[in-house]
Order: C-alpha cells, then sequence, then structure tokens
C-alpha cells in the first residue's frame, strides 16, 4: 500500500511539472493558435541559462533565477521577432512547420555549444521543503514547483480572463484579421505571448532540470510529452493543462511501477489516441463554434 | 475634409490590379456611402483606406490617401486605427470565443489604459439587445446581434472615421432598417464620419449625404444622395426600376448600351 | 495527328479536360520524355558508386514524400507519423518476406496495403478532429509505432533487428545499386504516375476540397470521414511501398532510423518541396537527402583533415542546425517551395519580356 501512495505522490508531483511545463505552450496557443514543436527546446533554454550562470559564473541562485527569467523572456522576444512576425498572417501550417524547424535549429545550437552530456545543477534547495508523511515523501523540488506553478497558475487566469491585454491576446487568437481592424496591436500580442511563454518555459526547464538533470534531448522529449497533457486538458484551458499533467503523471508511474518501465513513456500517447477518439476536443477544451 | 483618396491604384499579389484611379473625398460629420456591384472594388477601397490591404497581399501603387492632412497610405493597420480609422469587416467578424463585452472591449485596443465603462453603456444604449446578451459566447448569437455587435465594437474605439462593409449583409429586411435607424442615429449624435459600403443601395441612400457609385475599380458616378436616387440610371441598375418607374426588363438592349456606355 | 501546342499566350481553356491536362504543352511533354532518357539511359553508368546511392536514397525519399504530399499538400491533414509508416513498411516486407517467403514483386505491394492498414487506425482519430488535433493524434502513432517496432519481438526481432534476402524478380536477382536504380526508380514514375492521376479524379478532387474548405465540402455532400481516412490510407500506402523497398536496398533493418526525426525530414521534403505540388515532393526528396549527404560529407571532410578532430565530433549537431535552418528559412522567404521557384524560373522565361 505504501508503494502505492508514493507512486501516486511521485505520479502527481511529475504530473504537475508536467502540467506547469505545457503552460507556456498553452500561452502561445491561446493567443496565437500555433503549436509550439519547439517548446521542449525552450524548456532546455532555460535550464541551460541557468546552469550557466549558476555552476561556470557561481552565481547566487536567487540572481541567477531573475536573470534566466529575464534572458528567456528575450529569447522568446527575439524568436517571435525573426522569425513568426514575418510570417503573420500567412497560414497556420507554415507557422507550426517553423516551428519544427526552428526546434531542430535549437537542438543542434544547444548541442554545439554544451554537447550531449548530462549536467547538474548544484543541490541549492533547502532541505526545509520536503514533506513526510510516514514512510510517503515528496521531495523538496516538487514543493518548490508547487509553490511557484500555482502562482503562476492563478496569475495567468486573472490576466487573461479580467486584464485588457489578456482579452486582446484571446482575440487575436480568435480572429486574427478582425483583431487588425479594431487597431489591437498584434505583433506586440505575438511578442508578448512568446516572451511570457518562454519564461513559463524558461522556469519548468530549470525545475525539470534540478529533477533530471540538464540534457537537450531529455528536455525536448517532455517537449513533446507536451501533447498529451495539454490535448488531455483540452489544448486552449491553462487549468485544464495542470489537470492533464496530473493525469499523464499518475498514468506514467503507476505504468512504470505495476506493468513495465518501458511502457511507461508511451502510455502517455496510447491514452491521447484514446482521449481524441471519445472527446476530441479533450476534457476541458472549447469546442470549436463554426458558423459558415 | 476628413478624408481625401486621390487616384489610387491598388494591386494584389503585384499582378491583379483592382482598382484604377479612385479619388474620393469625405466631408467631417457626413455619412458617404459606396455602390457597386460584387467585385467592382468598393471592399478593396475601404481595405486601401483603412491599411488592411497589407496582410492580404495588396497595395496601393499609386495615388495618395490624405487623413486629416497626413499621408495614409500603404500604413500599417495599427497606425491607420490610431489616427482614428476603424473599419467594420464585412461578414461580421466577431471574436467567437470571447463573450459579447469582451468583444467590445476589444474594441478599446487603440486606447488603452483608458476607462472603457461609459463607452460600454453608450454601446449598450444603442444596442439594447447586447446588453442582454453580454454574457454569451459571440459563437451563439445570431446574425443580427453581431452586426450590432461589430458596429458597437468599432464604436468602442471612438473613431473619427468609421468603414462599414455591408452591414446588411445576410439580415432579415427588419433588421436592416434597424441598424441603418442606429448608423444614422450615430452619425447624428456622435457626429461619426461614415464610409458606408452596400449592396442595398435604396437603404444605403436614404441614410447617406453623399454617394458615389464604382464599376470595375473605378468611380463612375458620384452625387449627392438625393440626386443619385432620381438618377434613371441608378434608379434602373440599382434600385431595380426603370425610367419610368416600373420594373424594368433586363434584357432591353437599349439600357444594356447606354449601361455598357459608362462602364 | 492532333495539333501541338507549344506556346499558350494565356489561359484558355476550352472545357474541362483542358484544365485537367498534365502537360499544359508540348514542351513539357519533350522535357520529361527527355529527362526520361537521360535518367534512365545515362544516370547510372556515368555516376559513381557513392552518387548512385544518393540517387537511390532520393528515390525512395520521393515515393516517400509524394505520399505525404497527397495528405499534406492536397488534403490538408499534417502527419508526424510518416517516418514510422515508412518503417511499418519496412518491417513488413521483412516480415512477410523472411518468414513467409513472399516474392519481392508482391512484398513490396503487400508491405503497402499493410500499412495503409495501419495507416488507417491512426486516421481514425479524424473522424472528429481537424488539423491541429489530428497532428498531434498521428504524433501520438509515431511514438506508439516505434515502441511497438521495438518491443514486439515476436515478429521484429526487437533490436537486433532483421536481415532480408535478396530481391528477386522473376528469377532476376536484384542486388547492387544499378539494379536497384531501375527498381526504385521505375517504382517512383509509377507512383508519381498514379498520384498525378489520382488528382484528377473524383477523389482527388474531393481531397482538395476538403483542404479549401472541409465544411463546404461536406455540404456538397463529399463525406469527409471516408476521404480523409482515404488519403491517410493512400499516404501511409505510399510510405509503406518506400519502406519496403528500402528495407531490400539496404538489406538489414533495425528499428532506429524510423523515428521522428524521419518523420520531421519528410515534412521537410514536403514543404520545401512545395506543398500540393506532385513535382514539389520529388524536388524536396532531392534538396533533404543531397542537403544531408552534403552536410555529412562537409564534416567528414573536416574531420580528415585533421584540423578539428575533436570538435569535428562536436561538430555533427551542426546538421541538424541547418537542416532546421532550411526549413525556416523555406518557410520565411518561399512558402510554396521550390516548385513555385521552379514555376516562377520557368514562365519568366516563357513571358519574357511582358510579364503581365
Amino acid at each position: 500500500m505504501d508503494f502505492f501512495i508514493q507512486l501516486v505522490v511521485n505520479g502527481l508531483s511529475v504530473g504537475f511539472i508536467y502540467g506547469i511545463s505545457a503552460m507556456g505552450f498553452v500561452m502561445i496557443f491561446k493567443s496565437s493558435s500555433v503549436l509550439n514543436f519547439a517548446h521542449g527546446e525552450l524548456l532546455a533554454m532555460g535550464a541551460y541559462i541557468f546552469l550557466v550562470l549558476v555552476t561556470w559564473l557561481e552565481l547566487p541562485v536567487y540572481a541567477a533565477f531573475l536573470l534566466t527569467m529575464a534572458a528567456c523572456f528575450s529569447l522568446g522576444f527575439i524568436v517571435e521577432r525573426l522569425f513568426l512576425r514575418p510570417l503573420i498572417g500567412e497560414p497556420l501550417i507554415f507557422v507550426i512547420m517553423l516551428t519544427v524547424g526552428l526546434a531542430a535549429m535549437f537542438k543542434g545550437l544547444i548541442l554545439l555549444i554544451w554537447g550531449g552530456n548530462l549536467h547538474t545543477f548544484p543541490d541549492f534547495l533547502p532541505s526545509w521543503l520536503s514533506l513526510n508523511w510516514g514512510s510517503v515523501a515528496v521531495q523538496p523540488v516538487y514543493t518548490l514547483a508547487l509553490v511557484v506553478g500555482t502562482i503562476f497558475l492563478v496569475l495567468f487566469g486573472i490576466f487573461f480572463k479580467f486584464s485588457s491585454q489578456g482579452i486582446y491576446m484571446r482575440s487575436v487568437a480568435d480572429n486574427q484579421r478582425a483583431a487588425l481592424s479594431l487597431g489591437v496591436n498584434v505583433k506586440k500580442v505575438f511578442a508578448l505571448s512568446w516572451a511570457i511563454a518562454a519564461l513559463v518555459a524558461g522556469m519548468s526547464g530549470i525545475i525539470l532540470g534540478i529533477i533530471n538533470g540538464v540534457n537537450v534531448h531529455d528536455l525536448s522529449a517532455i517537449g513533446l510529452k507536451v501533447f498529451p497533457v495539454v490535448i488531455l486538458g483540452g489544448l486552449d484551458s491553462i487549468g485544464g493543462a495542470i489537470v492533464g499533467g496530473l493525469i499523464i503523471g499518475l498514468l506514467e508511474t503507476l505504468t512504470g511501477g505495476y506493468i513495465s518501465p518501458s511502457l511507461r513513456d508511451v502510455v502517455p500517447y496510447i491514452v491521447l489516441v484514446f482521449i481524441l477518439m471519445v472527446k476530441p476536443y479533450g476534457l476541458f477544451g472549447q469546442v470549436e463554434i463554426e458558423r459558415v | 475634409m476628413l478624408l481625401a483618396v486621390n487616384n489610387i491604384s491598388v494591386v494584389y499579389s503585384d499582378v491583379i490590379q483592382v482598382l484604377k484611379g479612385v479619388s474620393l473625398s469625405v466631408e467631417k460629420g457626413k455619412i458617404i456611402s459606396l455602390l457597386g456591384s460584387n467585385g467592382s472594388g468598393k471592399t478593396s477601397t475601404l481595405k486601401a483606406i483603412s491599411g488592411l490591404l497589407k496582410p492580404e497581399n495588396g497595395k496601393v501603387t499609386d495615388g495618395e490617401i490624405i487623413f486629416q492632412g497626413r499621408h495614409i497610405e500603404n500604413q500599417s493597420p495599427e497606425i491607420i486605427t490610431r489616427m482614428g480609422i476603424i473599419q467594420v469587416l464585412e461578414g461580421r467578424q466577431p471574436f467567437k470565443y470571447l463573450t459579447i463585452e469582451e468583444n467590445l472591449r476589444v474594441g478599446t485596443a487603440i486606447r488603452p489604459n483608458k476607462s472603457y465603462k461609459d463607452d460600454l453603456e453608450m454601446v449598450y444604449n444603442y444596442f439594447p439587445a447586447l446588453l442582454a446578451r453580454r454574457r454569451a459566447r459571440a459563437g451563439y448569437c445570431s446574425g443580427g446581434e453581431l452586426q450590432m455587435l461589430v458596429i458597437g465594437r468599432a464604436l468602442m474605439a471612438k473613431p473619427e472615421l468609421l468603414l462599414l462593409d455591408e452591414p446588411s449583409l445576410g439580415l432579415a429586411p427588419l433588421i436592416v432598417r434597424e441598424i441603418f435607424g442606429i448608423i444614422k442615429k450615430i452619425n447624428e449624435e456622435q457626429g461619426a464620419t461614415i464610409v458606408l459600403v452596400e449592396q442595398n443601395a435604396n437603404m444605403a441612400l436614404q441614410i447617406a449625404h453623399y454617394g458615389y457609385v464604382m464599376e470595375n475599380g473605378k468611380i463612375v458616378m458620384e452625387g449627392k444622395a438625393e440626386d443619385l436616387v432620381e438618377n434613371p440610371d441608378i434608379k434602373e441598375f440599382y434600385l431595380g426600376m426603370a425610367a419610368s418607374g416600373d420594373m424594368r426588363a433586363y434584357r432591353d438592349v437599349k439600357s444594356y448600351r447606354r449601361r455598357k456606355r459608362w462602364l | 495527328m492532333r495539333k501541338r501546342v507549344f506556346h499558350p499566350c494565356g489561359n484558355y481553356h476550352e472545357n474541362y479536360a483542358d484544365q485537367l491536362k498534365v502537360y499544359e504543352t508540348d514542351y513539357g511533354r519533350f522535357f520529361a520524355a527527355a529527362g526520361l532518357i537521360v535518367l534512365f539511359g545515362l544516370a547510372p553508368f556515368v555516376s559513381s558508386p557513392y552518387f548512385l546511392y544518393i540517387l537511390n536514397s532520393i528515390g525512395i525519399a520521393a515515393i516517400a514524400a509524394i505520399g505525404l504530399n497527397i495528405l499534406i499538400g492536397y488534403t490538408g491533414q499534417i502527419s508526424l507519423g510518416h517516418g514510422a509508416f515508412f518503417g511499418v513498411g519496412a518491417y513488413a516486407a521483412a516480415f512477410l518476406a523472411t518468414r513467409l517467403e513472399i516474392p519481392f514483386l508482391l512484398s513490396v505491394p503487400a508491405a503497402g496495403l499493410i500499412t495503409a492498414l495501419v495507416g488507417l487506425i491512426f486516421g481514425l482519430p479524424s473522424s472528429r478532429l481537424k488539423g491541429l488535433y489530428l497532428t498531434i493524434a498521428t504524433l501520438a502513432g509515431q511514438f506508439i509505432i516505434e515502441y511497438v517496432l521495438v518491443h514486439w519481438e515476436d515478429v521484429t526481432k526487437g533490436t537486433m533487428g532483421i536481415t532480408l534476402p535478396k530481391a528477386n524478380i522473376i528469377g532476376l536477382e536484384i542486388s547492387g545499386d544499378i539494379p536497384f536504380f531501375y527498381v526504385i526508380f521505375i517504382a517512383m514514375l509509377v507512383m508519381l504516375w498514379l498520384a498525378v492521376n489520382l488528382m484528377r479524379t473524383k477523389y482527388g478532387r474531393a481531397f482538395v476540397a476538403i483542404r479549401d474548405n472541409d465544411r463546404a465540402a461536406e455540404g456538397m455532400g463529399i463525406p469527409i470521414f471516408p476521404y480523409k481516412l482515404l488519403a491517410f490510407a493512400i499516404s501511409s500506402f505510399y510510405a509503406g511501398v518506400a519502406g519496403a523497398i528500402w528495407a531490400y536496398y539496404t538489406v538489414s533493418i533495425t528499428s532506429e532510423p524510423f523515428n521522428l526525426g524521419l518523420s520531421v525530414e519528410y515534412i521537410a521534403m514536403v514543404i520545401i518541396g512545395g506543398m500540393g505540388n506532385m513535382s514539389g515532393a520529388i524536388f524536396g526528396a532531392i534538396f533533404i537527402t543531397g542537403l544531408n549527404e552534403l552536410l555529412r560529407w562537409a564534416i567528414d571532410l573536416m574531420m580528415n583533415m585533421g584540423m578539428v578532430t575533436q570538435t569535428g565530433l562536436n561538430l555533427a549537431p551542426l546538421r541538424e542546425f541547418i537542416f532546421g535552418l532550411a526549413i525556416v528559412l523555406f518557410i520565411l522567404f518561399e512558402p510554396r517551395g521550390i516548385a513555385e521557384v521552379w514555376r516562377i524560373i520557368r514562365s519568366s522565361f516563357r513571358l519574357w519580356p511582358f510579364s503581365y
């Protein structure tokens, strides 16, 4: 029984991290309907930048974290500026394919700079962050993830529902031409959503890096795992992404623990196919409204 | 003179020329109506003014558009909208997933950080139907409600110049009458200058002060609305009446020749 | 004898059949014939074995890319599982050839059919899904197939891989680059011919209708679901055939090559070549395969020169980088691909000096 509970706790912790990793992805989708296949590489960028600042420049953790956030924000901004801005108004398929190309570019770039080896952060989390109930334990990093993730979640919820900028961002996702005709600054919206998405991705990348170590192959694989997560939750729902993450995390650890470790990584995708067949817009996604 | 369009040509994708020297002028506080058959270039004219040609790979290749003394041809829509020109797109383009009220709030995009509460009230005054549905998703509203929504959304921007593209498209005659009534009211009460593109020439000329008729990317006739209504050609080709006031027979060779002559 | 057509001075089609013509002018017909003669009569004999190997790789890639183009370019459905389907074809052929001892000529189309069936299964979500969600379903397909290829050891022998017997056509043994050159390119031409003509039938037009506006297509009485499935099946069939031929060509197969990277490569071929254009798939295959080989060659060269032995090893990711860069640049500057560049060059010659 303890084994089961520990698995559930692990699953939920991992799942929550999947959820917050997916938040950046959902941000981009919400504002521009773009599926970002380079999301895993954005996660990796955050983790590597943090790695450089902490281990090689030996900056204090807080400073390194803030600097990484700033760097990721600018990175998202630059990426949008250089690659996505020229495509405003083009069919979506091109934009999505562009992110596929970007993913390959970034991965190549990261490998060129840092190589494919596994790096680790120094252990900097205080031990009081770890929680224990009897034999069941939660590692400090998961507690940290829970706190940080919840903060981001609430902030985004408020931002999209009530703030003007949030409503403009949603309007662009909804009908770009109409938004343009009303003077919504579509470029600014895109730039902002990419910048915020990269920032959140960087944050998740750091957390993932603390857990698994920093390796571009692993991180970009997690970038793809974002897909089952967001599909489960519905592509456009940030809260849904968290729930989707929790479900996928649970499924993974339970399969890994009871059936076979090698099946672990495929289970999310098997579930994904079934979900899509039964509930095509995910558990929380909005049904597409079509008027001809 | 609020807006002057001087002899503009518009070319899409560098090859397809749709406007061949269009000139028109818009006086402050007036309703100008732009009539013409499908494909005559009305919508392109509006898009040239509002800057929305650009995303469609169109360009003003010749001529000039002057708004309040400033050249705006080939400017980006962000800049043009901030100068106070708002276009209401053809075919009602709501934000389907946003509620009515959120849709209206997008209208404030050109002047963010200012309070929008009063403007919301003003729009709800003109369109009480929207107030009842303010929490509903726009995607689930009827055509009439949507047309009111998109006009209201544009009003939220407090435009100097409102470009309306076929507000009567696909609406029941009663609703059309209602909407045109409101457009006239907006013009009178808010002092908004309006350029109205319409197929429903009859309706449009009733509320407009001045009218232009376009064919094949050119302006072929212009005049005061009340003169245009009396013009025998307009009567025949756009209002569906023969010169004598009877329904006309299109096969009438003479009128065909006459039409050909002024195209 | 009918009148020859050389320089049309505009788009003057007189009937519907005219618009469906494959060759607009007899020039096109002539150049196609000349190209074929050079390809079959000359190419295999003047090229080095290495270059021939590249040509063969291009041919195989082109078959798969044509299939993917039917799906992406004509039906408007993005598939991220094409590489895995290619693998299914390879394994199906290997299984048929080693266990059931089915001859080459039968096992290749049979492998295609098996792949088409697998494709159908992953096409099923398209019943209720549009664009984006479907893309993700195919992504799932990619991972699931990869897993099955490694773990269904009874059939695939897991990581050991399978070694295929020599291909055999009515007693004639096919091995080595030159015989395979003929097999591959004849197969490619047949598949190309099928694809081009498929697009001129009611099925092809239905695909395009679905791509352009599926609601409207449905309104016109096109049953969308069966047609989308059909497009999926056809595209998988192409991948399967290509995979099967590839399996015979490389003799020994393992599951490693059929990863997401391969799927992305095929998508890149379709995009860079030109979506919705049959010649585009071939251009794309040439470009991507050529780029791959060029980069490999450049890196090898640098390693051999000794100046970058250590860094040479680290330069391997450069391939991935440039590959991504190529996709990005094409989408930014010529989203309709090489086929469009080619068309512009051709028509500017044809229309010179009066371009409009």
